[in-house]
């Protein structure tokens, strides 16, 4: 039963709050050109590491909110926990998140915003 | 009570004999408080502060059970949690509870126990038949007589499961008991109160730390309590823990938790307690639970639980009377219970002569018997001083006797114990107290991903590196001498309290006069008895689960290796005991066969419970009604008091029908179908999910929700919507209305209506937080009656609704704020059944008052109440999906013959790039078709699966499934709807149900829509 702590309100258990699965998918428009495999890239495929993992999860039976979390899958180890919309501050963080076989997919690029728009929405860096 | 029934009882109950084994003082029983109690129903004395396995030994019944595979007759092995034989059923009727352990249940007057796993009796067992058919139940018996033929598997199977249950539970199943469940946080949760714990709590709670000391034991103490050679501070054992526990007690953020078992200790800190509050009653006060279960958030925590002694492996080390050398020293001193006479301690190492004093100072006759050669040491000088004979290099070879120890047989044996050197003698005995050195329990450490490292000098694996926030001290630690113990529990208190952000209190240890002795035992794992390799009598290792030396042997020649496989082959370790006794020996042995080191060899995955919890306990007080809570719409009382039956719609009670006398249901649906398409008809529809959309990017929002337009809805229109996942399967529907330029009131089905609310909320926060809308759950706030039928419009206005409601004025799909009997209400021209349909919207708490008057104004009109099964019904007959009904998650809008609400301009919307996908225009997909069967009476069962051939051979072509049936009254025959491979290029054409009798039903394929196909009714 992890302890994590809400950013809104606090650390409570585990039971409030339901998992939203891997963080930072950008989800591609359907007017990108993606062929049906890329776009099942984004669909379907999650990735399953053993070590840090980014994930999204929602303080369900609280505030309601979603926040970003990495935690390690194997020690349950919850690194940061960071806001919707951010990347990561730790190094370890910045390295899961470069580290995503996401990173270099199609649907991936197609998402992306356009680099002014990135600047501003995400801190990755 | 009659008197021949006590006549009667009188017959079974024997008078109480004589607690023969009873000390004549000392312990801490209460001599004053005698107790009846009940075994095996004979009648039997003990005192306050026994437990069901001191007061037995004291009345010298030692055979209290029969083993898990062989039936053999088992004791009382151990003193604690620890003991693997004595399991007894304990209580009546509807509170029997199986599997406790003997030395564990608290006597108190009356308590009823029962020996398990015998038949007839535990005298005379049948199954001991198994016993004697030993060699045919090796070990892997299971798996390698009853693999094969696999069609025998289900004989097999029935008769292992009869032979392989252990206890049986209650013979009521309703549990008369309440349970609890508490949730706590502490600053330092110790786990464990022996002395280590005992220290450190203490000095946790010097340093200012809110404190919860558990221990699972009646009384703080542990070994301590039956220790009478040791003093602390100068004071008895008993006297220094009563000033520790008082000064506890004293502090108000100190929690003392005795009866209370940690047994589970997840991530984060997270255990998990079971408190044992009234079993220990003779008659519990009604206002306490019988159990509760602590949910405990700990900053810091401090294992302190203590070591199990280890038996020793020889033939015959589990005939009743051979017992555990720390039990029999507890027995004596801690309840005045002195189990034999003739007694033989067998030793591989110092502590067990603490033992062999404590008999000798009881009066018992004492034979030391140890593996060791060169025997130096306080203890072993002051044994011998005492006169008591002590033979060095020997060992018990065998036990023998038959429902009881009656003799063993000693030799001289080699280093390891393993090879017998000379001719052996034989001694009479009634008592063998055996000790094969201590094993710290570390199953809490390692539930908690603790690391543990093999001691070389003790022979145990203890803690080394821990990966929660926590200390281990004490015995658990392998610190396992008192004084150095109590030192581990002070050090392990101070750096919880510092770990916990505290300042360190500035406490000195006790001081502590107890034997000086070794800990160190001799490697012996495996007695040799004179005989070849595996063979003469059975040596055990598991006790409850009857795993023998030679099992372990057998295992690692077959090739099981790894100790994981070794323990599920052989099962070792894996009874409800969880090994406590058993693992090291059973690990050591597999590691001789090996060839290899024990730390080579590992030890299996500790798991919780640490001992058995209870069920009752774990599920608190959410059982029954309060399982899951019950929504009732404001009309309930009506359709209740209307004699409406009820179904279950998620949380939801729905009245399903209104039946009349003598109306069977079939009559009452279809009467109630009737009058919504004649007369008119009204529904409880109360609970709709409703949710209420505001916000200046709302419209946008629900543009890119919904499959079809909302740029463009105007204020006060209404429009059905069809919600996909990203994947483009549809996951919800309903109707929603633009209140305002920015505010929208959505519906949603029943069952849907959380998990939309959520998904809205989701796209909202994580993709598109760009967005200004604002989400508000308001199902609760509204409830609505929908009334249908030609009459509809006649009934509003007789209910004296304030608007024109011509359809120029009020038109289909369009919402207008109105005005019945003074109250403000929200009418949405909107139509599930195609009548002419008004949902009335009014404030919650006036859904009954609209309810009755709508009743009222409609008794002239015929308006007749209809449950959610017409309604069924009705929307099936108009070809109306229910999502959830027809839909499963793999069903697109195209699927459903629904092209119309996807949008083919839009940009974007969820689901939209899924749909595009090339499987999705295949043509094999299952899409929704109408069946109209050939005989028009036949109604088909709802899951019936269709063929094109039903004489194919099985398995048949399956098309597809009924996902809706019904007798249509409107149609005069059956309807129903299917989700059909390839359905659109069936129609017209003939599939067949085969039904599991045999029967087959024809039906013909049609458009799914049976009832007034051009919509001409909707305006009434
Ligand atoms: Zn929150």
């Amino acid at each position: 039963m992890l302890l994590i702590t809400c950013p809104h309100c606090g650390p409570r258990d585990e039971s409030e709050f339901s998992c939203g699965g891997e963080a930072h998918i950008a989800r591609p428009l359907a007017e990108n050109n993606l062929t049906d495999a890329e776009f099942a890239d984004y669909l379907f495929l999650r990735d399953n590491p053993k070590g840090l993992f980014l994930e999204r999860w929602r303080h369900a039976a609280g505030c309601r909110r979603w926040f970003n979390m990495a935690r390690d899958t194997v020690t349950h180890e919850i690194v940061e926990i960071y806001p919707m919309g951010s990347g990561p501050a730790s190094q370890a963080g910045k390295a899961a998140h470069a580290a995503s076989w996401r990173r270099d997919t199609a649907a991936e690029a197609a998402a992306k915003p356009a680099p002014k728009a990135r600047a501003k929405k995400e801190q990755v860096s | 009570m009659t008197k021949s029934v006590m006549t009667r009882a009188g017959l079974f109950t024997r008078a109480a004999p004589q607690q023969l084994s009873r000390s004549a003082g000392g312990g801490r029983i209460d001599r004053s408080k005698p107790v009846s109690f009940t075994f095996d129903g004979c009648s039997y004395r003990g005192y306050e502060g026994d437990t069901l396995a001191s007061a037995l030994l004291a009345n010298n019944v030692h055979l209290v059970g029969r083993s898990f595979k062989y039936h053999r007759p088992r004791g009382i092995l151990a003193a604690g949690s620890e003991e693997p034989n004595a399991l007894v059923r304990v209580g009546r009727g509807a509170r029997a509870e199986p599997n406790l352990r003997a030395t564990q249940v608290e006597l108190h007057e009356g308590l009823y126990a029962e020996s398990q796993n015998r038949f007839p009796s535990l005298k005379f067992d049948v199954g001991a038949i198994n016993s004697a058919l030993q060699s045919f139940f090796p070990a892997g018996f299971y798996y390698k007589t009853f693999m094969w033929p696999a069609s025998m598997w289900m004989t097999y199977e029935h008769v292992i499961r009869h032979a392989a249950g252990l206890g049986r539970v209650a013979d009521e199943h309703d549990d008369p008991d309440r349970y609890e469940r508490i949730h706590a946080h502490c600053d330092v949760l110790v786990a464990g109160g022996g002395v280590a714990g005992l220290m450190a709590a203490l000095q946790a709670a010097r340093s200012g730390a809110r404190v919860i000391l558990a221990d699972e034991q009646n009384e703080f103490g542990g070994w301590l309590l039956g220790e009478a050679d040791v003093t602390i501070d100068g004071d008895t054992p008993a006297g220094w823990i009563a000033g520790v526990v008082a000064e506890l007690a004293a502090i108000d953020d100190v929690t003392l938790l005795p009866r209370t078992t940690v047994f589970g200790y997840m991530d984060h800190n997270y255990l998990t307690l079971t408190e044992r509050v009234t079993d220990h009653m003779a008659s519990p006060p009604a206002h306490l639970p019988r159990q509760r279960l602590w949910k405990v958030r700990a900053t810091q925590t401090i294992l302190a639980q203590g070591a199990h002694e280890r038996p020793l492996v020889f033939s015959g080390n589990d005939l009743p009377g051979v017992m555990l050398a720390g039990a029999v020293r507890t027995y004596i001193n801690r309840y005045g219970v002195v189990p034999g006479n003739r007694t033989v301690v067998f030793t591989n190492n110092d502590d067990a002569y603490r033992t062999a004093l404590a008999l000798d100072s009881a009066g018992a006759h004492v034979l030391v018997v140890d593996l060791r050669r060169d025997l130096r040491g306080e203890l072993v000088k002051s044994v011998r001083a005492a006169g008591i004979e002590v033979l060095s290099g020997h060992a018990v070879t065998i036990a023998s006797g038959t429902q009881h120890l009656a003799r063993v047989q000693i030799a001289p044996v080699n280093e390891g114990g393993s090879t017998v050197l000379d001719d052996p003698f034989h001694m009479d005995c009634d008592l063998l107290a055996m000790s094969g050195g201590l094993s710290p329990a570390v199953h809490l450490h390692s539930q908690a991903r603790g690391k543990l490292g093999w001691d070389d000098r003790l022979l145990c694996f203890k803690p080394t590196t821990v990966h929660e926030a926590s200390f281990n001290a004490g015995a658990g630690n392998g610190v396992f001498d008192t004084e150095k113990a109590i030192a581990d529990g002070l050090k392990a208190g101070g750096a919880a309290a510092k770990a916990a952000g505290l300042t360190v209190s500035d406490t000195e240890a006790p001081a502590i006069e107890a034997p000086n002795q070794s800990w160190r035992p001799l490697a012996a794992w495996k007695i040799g008895n004179g005989y070849g390799p595996g063979q003469g009598p059975k040596a055990f290792v598991d006790f409850q689960n009857d795993v023998t030396a030679s099992d372990v042997g057998l295992a690692a020649r077959e090739g099981y290796q790894s100790v994981e496989h070794l323990k599920r082959y052989t099962t070792l370790g894996m009874a409800t005991d969880q090994g406590k006794t058993s693992n090291i020996n059973g690990l050591a042995i597999l590691a001789d066969a090996l060839g290899r080191e024990i730390p080579e060899v590992g030890t299996t995955t500790f798991r919780m419970p640490y001992t058995p919890a209870s069920i009752g306990a774990i599920a608190g007080r959410d059982i029954g009604t309060l399982f899951d809570p019950t929504r009732l719409t404001r009309m309930d009382e009506w359709h209740r008091a209307n004699g409406a039956t009820f179904e279950h719609v998620g949380q939801w009670m729905r009245a399903w029908y209104y039946p009349k006398d003598g109306e069977t249901m079939q009559d009452a649906v279809n009467r109630e179908v009737l009058a919504a398409r004649t007369t008119a008809g009204i529904l409880d529809a109360s609970t709709l999910g409703k949710i209420d959309i505001r916000g200046p990017d709302a419209a946008e929002f629900l543009n890119r929700l919904y499959t079809n337009s909302w740029l463009k809805l105007g204020i006060g229109k209404c429009r059905y919507g069809l919600m996909l996942k990203d994947d483009g399967m549809v996951m919800d529907d309903g109707v929603t209305t633009r209140l305002g330029e920015n505010h929208f009131h959505m519906t949603t089905t029943t069952g849907g209506a959380a998990g939309v609310l959520d998904w809205m909320e989701e796209w909202l926060q994580t993709e598109w937080p760009d967005l200004k809308v604002y989400l508000t759950s308001v199902t609760e706030e509204w409830s609505v009656a929908t009334l249908s039928g030609p009459n509809a419009a006649k009934i509003l206005q007789a209910a004296g609704i304030d608007i024109s409601l011509d359809t120029a004025d009020f038109p289909f799909m369009s919402m207008r704020e109105a005005h019945i009997a003074g109250l403000p209400v929200r009418v949405f021209r909107i139509s599930f059944t195609g009548e002419l349909s008004y949902e009335i919207n009014i404030r919650a708490r006036h859904g009954l008052a609209l309810w009755t008057h709508l009743m009222a104004a409609g008794e002239a009109f015929g308006l007749t109440p209809y449950g959610t099964e017409a309604m069924h019904v009705l929307r099936a007959e108009k070809g109306f999906i229910i999502v959830g009904q027809e839909t499963d998650g793999s069903v697109t809008p195209q699927d459903l013959g629904m092209d119309w609400i996807v949008s083919k301009v839009k940009p974007d919307f969820i689901g939209k790039r899924a749909l595009e996908r090339a499987s999705m225009a295949m043509e094999d997909r299952k899409q929704l078709v109408g069946l109209r069967t050939r005989d028009r009476r036949r109604v088909i069962p709802e899951g019936a699966h269709a063929v094109l051939d039903p004489n194919e051979e099985m398995p048949m072509t399956m098309l597809g499934q009924v996902t809706s049936s019904y007798y249509s009254p409107n149609i005069g025959g059956s309807i129903a709807m299917a989700m059909l491979k390839g359905g659109r290029a069936l129609m017209g054409g003939t599939v067949y149900l085969p039904m599991l009798d045999g029967d087959v039903i024809e039906a013909e394929v049609v458009e799914p829509m049976f009832f007034d196909p051009k919509g001409e009714r909707i305006n009434g």
